[in-house]
């Protein structure tokens, strides 16, 4: 029999799972207020998500454009979250980043530089100014390495390749601990911990077509949910309009919207700059309508308005959709994104050279001449944990969440640049709300045993059954069915598909076997993401069910407007008494009446407020 | 493009064997494609690294028919078509399973440089660091790094157990560039890249820069600039050497 005193147990004040940069941030700062602060992370340190990002951090710095103000980042992220974002968590973030992004800079980062040499800001979709702060097209690297170059001199205790299974909790419902696995030797270990942060990134694993790597099953959402906290707008996943469509085994992988951003356009298999076509009411007024005025805004007239293709990415992914749709794609079935008649050779190479290098090795294609070819990819959830705004607890005592794992901050549709940014803020708030609960709580609760012998037994009975389905099998399917059933473009019919699929595959999974030992077995690990992946996905395609509207990232071909009812609510999913997930519409508070009144100013107003503003600090 | 033949190392560290493999590939496919299907369909508990797919996290490094490569970024139609791929791991770190080695003393390595230290004087503002592009471009094209650890695998220097412990290696040597050529970076770590970090065990053999993915000029514009350093503050008989053969 198990005995749990034979595994080896660890004690923390703040334990965090997720070294991407929320994890990192929320590490850091936990340790400048906690004694004793672990961080556990799935791969090895450095690699995990955030090393990905290439285009940049969005903060109202104002180096490029003076005219920039918290107010203005407030505002564009709200409107293309499509107002369901929590007001709060955007507040906190369009104040902070700015800050956040200096301190990042003292630390060690590396940003490129305006010819005044303070820190560059590109354009990005959605973002009235230039905004994002970035390194070339590298800037996710540019901020892991300089946390984790920081970060290992706090005195963190990092355990790398090491995957956390399920929450504990003690008899009164407090955090007590984590079980996790070593993934190279496959022991246990015990995490103690009085207080946790989740950090885990998102689900989008569970697309066939995704610019997410293995890592990226849900983790965090499942744990949290099995632990009893709540999960929030889990309907919404962004699908980036730009990844790769040729050839098929890169499919997917990102195309960051710096190519938009530097000046790249979207043609159809006509040759016709469709995006013109594509401008939503709401932005017509802030949107350049004839090719002469976008190609003015791109020389830098600030009179001219923004081209098209910086829309946001619900409306871009929506529009490549239709053009292949009515059979105006590329011969791969995508659009056309041509930077190579905007931008010199030189000019590509310096600000996109991963994007440069990537094309040449990967497609055999030299983006300085042709264009790329490049149609939606799953990409981010806007949903996740749902979390108290300023200390981003969840409905747990004691459970926090921080980074693309949590829910709020993006509403329905999240700004390119926001992620980065979101980080740094929620990451750090974070590392102090762990650390102020931990404080006040004195010693480390205790973990219920029997929970621990369960999980470890789950984990174990993988490896020892006789025979069961194949893994890797599994999820391919999984896959399929939420490309197809819970895709861009969702239907009352085929989500009630997609859930039905999801039904007979949770089955399925519970004779999931895994051939070989416990030594870095992959295919194992992939087993034990297949529950996480499952709850995910059931709990994205339940909620988009509900969802009777389109709104942002969520689209549904039969309820194709958005509904001022429905921008009343959040869909909530949480694990019922039964054990089944219980999906819940839940009235959203009422906005406070100032964040209310600056995201429904018009633009002309808020920008003549803020120069008033800066006039009489003067 | 037909089906190929693979041959993969199974095994750890203390025992393992080449094991033979057949893959269908497709047009576009990389090595690590085949062998993610090989272990999908084949060898389900086949251990490899990987992350993003696209060469930028620096997961995926094996040795690709006795080269050093990115598995991620190498295109199976580099290889003619009757040709079998061999894929074994790096061989600088001891084996954890398959392909996947230990590459925690890269780590520790790291946890011997002294940190960023940004300076205090009148360009660290308000508004963050005044730093022309210019003077930051150097450092930038180090930071290129994505920690493949490819260059410390080919170093001789490391690939020896005994000078191990003495040399960080390439890919620290040229953490330490990025931090030295910092304009705004205060600290003085001349003393310990001599000392501590072993800039001397280095004879400028410039194999690193050779497997370098991120085509960072490893030896020229970071290792020897360096060496220089520490020549003009000290004696280092291999430098001196270069310096009379190759430039002033
Ligand atoms: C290709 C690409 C480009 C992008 N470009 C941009 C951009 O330009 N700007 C922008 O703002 N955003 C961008 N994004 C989005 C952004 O990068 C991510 O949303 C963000 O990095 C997520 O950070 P995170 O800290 O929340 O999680 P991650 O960086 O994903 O880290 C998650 C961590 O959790 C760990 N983990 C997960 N599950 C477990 C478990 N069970 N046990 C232990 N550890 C676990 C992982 O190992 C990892 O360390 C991009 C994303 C992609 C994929
Ligand atoms: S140049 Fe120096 S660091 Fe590079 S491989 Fe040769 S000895 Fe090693
Ligand atoms: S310097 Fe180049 S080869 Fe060495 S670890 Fe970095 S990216 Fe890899
Ligand atoms: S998987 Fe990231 S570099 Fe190959």
């Amino acid at each position: 029999m198990l005995d749990i005193s034979e595994i080896r147990q660890i004690e923390f004040d703040v334990l965090v799972i997720g070294a991407g940069g929320a994890g990192l941030c929320a590490a850091i700062t936990a340790t400048k207020e906690s004694k004793k602060v672990g961080l556990v992370c799935k791969s090895l340190l450095g690699k995990a998500h955030t090393v990905m990002a290439e285009g940049g951090m969005a903060a109202s710095l104002g180096n490029v454009d003076k005219r920039d103000h918290w107010k203005i980042h407030f505002r564009d992220t709200v409107r293309g979250g499509k107002m369901l974002n929590v007001w709060r968590m955007a507040e906190l973030h369009a104040r902070h980043a700015a800050d956040r992004v200096i301190e990042l800079e003292q630390r060690g980062a590396v940003f490129d530089r305006t010819k005044e040499g303070l820190i560059n800001q590109r354009n990005f979709g959605g973002h009235r100014y230039p905004r994002l702060a970035h390194v070339g097209d590298r800037t996710g690297l540019e901020m892991i390495r300089t946390l984790q170059d920081y970060g290992i001199h706090q005195g963190i205790d990092i355990h790398m390749e090491c995957t956390a299974l399920d929450i504990l909790k003690d008899e009164n419902g407090k955090i007590a601990g984590v079980v996790c696995m070593y993934r190279d030797t496959g022991e246990f270990i015990i995490f103690k911990t009085k207080s946790l942060i989740l950090a885990t990134g998102g689900g989008g694993k569970a697309w066939e077509i995704t610019s997410n790597s293995w890592e990226y099953t849900g983790d965090g959402y499942a744990m949290a949910y099995e632990a009893g906290a709540e999960l929030m707008d889990l309907e919404f996943n962004q699908f980036h309009p730009t990844g790769m469509v040729w050839p098929p085994s890169v499919r997917g992988i990102l195309v960051t919207e710096g190519v938009r951003g530097e000046g790249g356009i979207l043609k159809n298999s006509e040759g016709t700059r469709f995006m013109f076509d594509y401008i939503p009411e709401k932005f017509k007024n802030e949107t350049a309508d004839t090719e002469e005025e976008a190609a003015r805004w791109l020389a830098g007239d600030k009179d001219a308005r923004r081209p098209p293709e910086l829309l946001t990415r619900d409306v871009v992914a929506r529009a490549i959709n239709a053009e292949v749709k009515a059979g105006r794609g590329s011969i791969h079935g995508g659009a056309y994104l041509d930077i190579a008649t905007q931008r010199s050779a030189e000019d590509i190479k310096k600000k996109l050279p991963s994007m440069y290098h990537q094309f040449k090795v990967l497609a055999e294609l030299d983006i300085t001449k042709e264009p790329m070819e490049v149609g939606p990819t799953c990409h981010y959830f806007m949903g996740g944990i749902r979390v108290e705004a300023d200390t981003t607890m969840s409905t747990v005592d004691g459970l926090f969440a921080c980074g693309e794992c949590a829910a709020g901050m993006h509403g329905a549709n999240r700004l390119g640049g926001n992620s980065l940014s979101d980080l740094l803020v929620f990451g750090d708030l974070a590392g102090v709300g762990a650390s102020n609960y931990a404080k006040q709580l004195g010693a480390v609760p205790k973990f219920n045993e029997e929970d621990a012998k369960k999980i470890i037994r789950n984990a174990t009975s993988i490896l020892n059954r006789d025979e069961g389905e194949n893994p890797y099998l599994l999820h391919e399917e999984l896959q399929n069915n939420m490309q197809n059933n819970v895709g861009i473009i969702r239907t009352d019919t085929e989500l009630q598909k997609g859930i039905q699929n999801i039904e007979n595959l949770k089955e399925k999974n519970k004779n999931v076997k895994a051939n070989g030992s416990s030594q870095f077995n992959p295919g194992w690990h992939e087993a034990l993401a297949m529950r996480n992946l499952l709850i995910t996905s059931e709990a994205v395609a339940r909620a988009a069910y509900m969802r009777e509207e389109s709104r942002g990232a969520h689209t549904r071909d039969d309820f194709p407007t958005e509904s001022e009812e429905w921008c009343q609510y959040n869909i909530i999913t949480k694990k019922g008494e039964d054990g089944n997930m219980q999906v819940i519409k839940e009235k959203r508070k009422e906005p406070n009446a100032e964040l209310f009144r600056i995201a429904n100013a018009t633009l002309e107003d808020l920008e003549a407020e803020v120069a008033e503003e800066r006039k009489s600090q003067l | 493009m037909g089906n190929r033949k693979f041959k993969i190392y199974r095994g750890d560290n203390t025992k393992g064997e080449l094991v033979d493999y057949n893959c269908d590939v497709t047009e576009g496919m990389v090595v690590l494609d085949a062998m993610h299907r090989i272990q999908a369909d084949d060898a389900n508990d086949m251990a490899c690294r990987w992350n993003c797919k696209a060469g930028k996290c620096g997961s995926c490094s094996v040795e690709i028919n006795g080269r050093p490569k990115l598995a991620c970024m190498t295109r199976m139609n580099e290889y003619s078509p009757d040709e079998t791929i061999m894929i074994t791991p790096l061989k600088a770190f001891p084996i954890i399973k398959d392909t996947v080695t230990d590459v925690s003393w890269n780590y520790k390595q790291n946890l011997k440089i002294k940190p960023f230290s940004p300076a205090q004087n009148k360009n660290n503002t308000e508004k963050g660091l005044v730093m022309q592009q210019v003077d930051v471009e150097r450092t930038q094209h180090f930071r290129k790094c994505i920690e493949c650890y490819l260059c410390q695998n080919v170093c001789h220097v490391i690939r020896d157990q005994d000078a191990k412990e003495k040399f960080v290696g390439p890919r620290f040597m040229i953490r330490l560039a990025s931090l030295e050529m910092h304009p705004m970076d205060d600290a003085d770590r001349i003393p310990a890249i001599k000392e501590d970090h072993g800039s001397g065990m280095c004879n400028i053999t410039r194999c690193c820069t050779e497997v370098c993915p991120e085509d960072i000029q490893i030896t020229d514009d970071g290792i020897i600039p360096l060496k220089e350093r520490v020549v003009d503050r000290y004696f280092d008989p291999v430098t001196m050497l270069y310096r009379k053969l190759f430039k002033k």
